[in-house]
């Protein structure tokens, strides 16, 4: 089945939640909610499962409107960031628990349940209580209770946000494989970009309410469709850089460059450039048109096997993203390289003008 | 050898001088009077278990003590379960959640002998509001006459002055219950008999115990509020075990007897506390 909302609109005492969110989810289906705290990933999940009401606007589930059907009477379930299970009931049962208040057969719930626990990797701790169980067993029964009943809609409000690293990496592998042959409307909100993109599908970018772009996790990756989708979908955020060309050159800050050929065709004017922190370079790059910046460094984060350098260019602050080890002081001078055919173009406005390698063709919703 | 500092007996002497003040130096007092008969600081017998074998035949004891059982399961069997009920149908935001809070603790803020006299004057069927309207109705009630009339009167006293306690305790614990819980619920179609039976009370469990704990002791204790009312009668109907023990080493002077009743008082709520904790608690691994 699949979920369609039609300018959902939720306010609640004149504070405007989610402002004409238009989505379409197809049936078997995997979309991620991406999105900074507070962006409304929570509120938009709770309209989808109709735990609230949309001030304005339908939600279509199957081709039926259930704006107005309440969460009881509709076939969804939702696994959340805290571990939700019943204390005083075995994994078994509180896996069983949809089934048992759905009359399901008793030969049937104990068939669903096991079949459900072997794919989560639980069905040794049938028995067991929740307390008996570390987190990621314990998120696992409750992914395995939103999963048991085969909703229409499956929720996830950033189930993996409480675990640590390696366990959120096999889970969302799993995830992805559970979902693969199911017919269910899959949702998954997050906070981490990176996460979006390991999950694939389809990703839903979110800002203050409104959605800003959604599409194939990819392609809004590649093709944000202005600077918020860019420096949403991105962590560290995209480098922004105010830019002027004119006169044959590109001016940044008091910076005056050569015009790259590649953008010799835009008019003279002030636009905005993008740039992925992994695509900023300290050493001079070999191939193509570059931009050269002189910039001083204020931090380097150094994580294993890789730096975080935040540098400021003219009270601009950048960031770059460097393999290896860089340890750099605080104020060092330096010079950083920018690709000209990695680099965004965007209008003052923020709408994208060029990608790189392609042609803008991204609308945002 | 190793030379050791026990300075730091300094910092628990403290401790111990409280607790001998507080506890065990009157609790050894009255263990002194409960083995002895004393009639002044000179002249005193050594009388063993004489008190306690005499205390344990005493036939006004048993009756007070069936009384006390008896009225603390009473109390219990109304005050918990209303007391939840009056938990659940509080408000959980808005402006009723004060209100519903100030209303509930003014009970709670009333001393003792104030219900009782309260509670004694509203009663009466000559100029009581509840008693005279009762008795115009054609319902026979008198609290002085009949002993279930007292009962009756005494035990609406405690409930009106102590269910706030246990439904304070219950909406505490209420309140520690995170909304996804419900959230939960409802997405899976539970009842609102399962929410309550598998969401709420587990939750509830540790403040219930506790409550259960409070309101048996001090029932157990129980001894202004009938004392004010009828001063234990009619008869001895409303005389439980503390006003027994208090006439006995009060009115009668009688301490050795009164200390021996003490020490077996005092073990009878220990004992029966345990017994509540340990039934509520044993099966505290399964969550």
């Amino acid at each position: 089945m699949s979920l369609q909302l039609e300018n959902v609109t939720l306010k609640v005492r004149g504070e405007t939640y989610i402002d004409e969110a238009n989505l379409q989810l197809d049936s078997g289906s995997f979309n991620v909610l991406l999105g900074h705290t507070l962006a409304g990933k929570t509120t938009l999940m709770r309209l989808m499962a109709g735990l609230d009401t949309p001030s304005r606007g339908r939600v279509w589930l199957g081709g039926r409107d259930m704006t107005d059907v309440p969460v009881r009477q509709r076939n969804v379930s939702m696994v959340y960031q805290q571990f939700i299970n019943y204390p005083t009931l075995t994994v078994f049962d509180n896996i069983a628990s949809p089934l048992k208040q759905a009359k399901v057969a008793r030969a049937e719930i104990q068939r669903r349940v096991e079949e459900t626990a072997h794919m989560l990797g639980i069905d040794h701790l049938l028995g067991r209580y929740p307390q008996a169980l570390s987190g990621g067993q314990q998120q696992r029964t409750a992914m395995a209770r939103a999963l048991v009943k085969d909703a229409d809609l499956v929720l996830f409000d950033e189930p993996l946000v409480n675990l640590d690293y390696k366990l959120r990496e096999s889970l969302r592998v799993e995830m992805r494989k559970l979902f693969a042959s199911r017919d269910t409307v899959a949702v998954y909100a997050t906070t981490e970009p990176a996460e979006a993109l390991a999950l694939g599908g389809t990703t839903v970018l979110l800002k203050e309410g409104r959605i800003v772009q959604s599409g194939p996790s990819g392609e809004v990756y590649r093709q944000p469709c202005n600077m918020e989708a860019a420096s949403l979908f991105g962590e560290p955020p995209i480098n922004l850089l105010a830019a002027e060309i004119a006169g044959g050159e590109c001016r940044i800050g008091r910076q005056r460059l050569p015009l790259p050929a590649a953008w010799q065709h835009l008019e003279e004017g002030h636009y905005r450039l993008g740039v992925r922190p992994h695509h900023v370079s300290l050493a001079p790059l070999a191939t193509g048109e570059t931009l050269c910046l002189p910039v001083q460094v204020r931090v380097a984060e150094i994580g294993g096997s890789e730096t975080f350098l935040h540098m400021t260019h003219d009270e601009i602050d950048l960031v770059a993203h460097l393999g290896g080890i860089h340890e750099l002081a605080v104020d060092q001078a330096l010079e950083i390289h920018l690709p000209c055919a990695e680099m965004f173009v965007f209008e003052p406005d923020g709408e994208l003008l060029l990608s790189p390698a392609f042609p803008a063709t991204a609308a945002c919703a | 050898m190793k030379p050791y500092n026990n300075k730091a007996w300094w910092l628990v002497l403290p401790v111990f001088v409280l607790v001998a003040f507080s506890a065990i130096i009157p609790m050894m007092t009255v263990v002194n009077y409960s083995v002895q008969d004393i009639f002044d600081p000179s002249t005193r017998y050594f009388v063993g278990t004489e008190w306690y074998r005499e205390i344990l035949s005493d036939p006004r004891l048993h009756d007070s003590l069936v009384r006390q059982f008896i009225y603390s399961f009473c109390v219990l069997a109304i005050e918990i379960p209303l007391g939840i009920i009056v938990a659940l149908s509080m408000p959980r935001r808005g402006l009723g959640v004060p209100v519903s809070l100030i209303l509930l603790a003014l009970p709670l803020l009333v001393p003792w002998n104030v219900v009782g006299t309260i509670w004694q004057i509203i009663g009466r069927e000559d100029i009581g509001l509840y008693g005279s309207l009762l008795n115009g109705l054609g319902i026979d009630y008198n609290y002085a006459s009949s002993p279930r009339d007292a009962w009756i009167t005494v035990l609406i006293m405690d409930v009106w002055h102590w269910t706030s306690l246990v439904a304070l305790l219950c909406y505490s614990g209420l309140r520690s219950i995170p909304d996804v819980y419900y959230q939960a619920a409802r997405i899976d179609r539970a009842s609102a008999w399962a929410v309550f039976r598998y969401i709420q009370l587990p939750k509830l469990k540790n403040v219930l115990l506790i409550a259960v704990m409070l309101r048996f002791m001090d029932s157990f204790m129980i001894y202004t509020e009938p004392f004010v009312l009828t001063g234990g009668g009619p008869g001895t109907a409303t005389t439980f075990l503390s006003q027994t023990l208090t006439q006995m080493a009060l009115g009668q002077f009688d301490l050795g007897r009164a200390a021996a009743f003490s020490l077996i008082y005092f073990l009878i709520i220990l004992l029966v506390t345990w017994v509540f904790y340990t039934a509520m608690t044993h099966n505290d691994d399964k969550g």
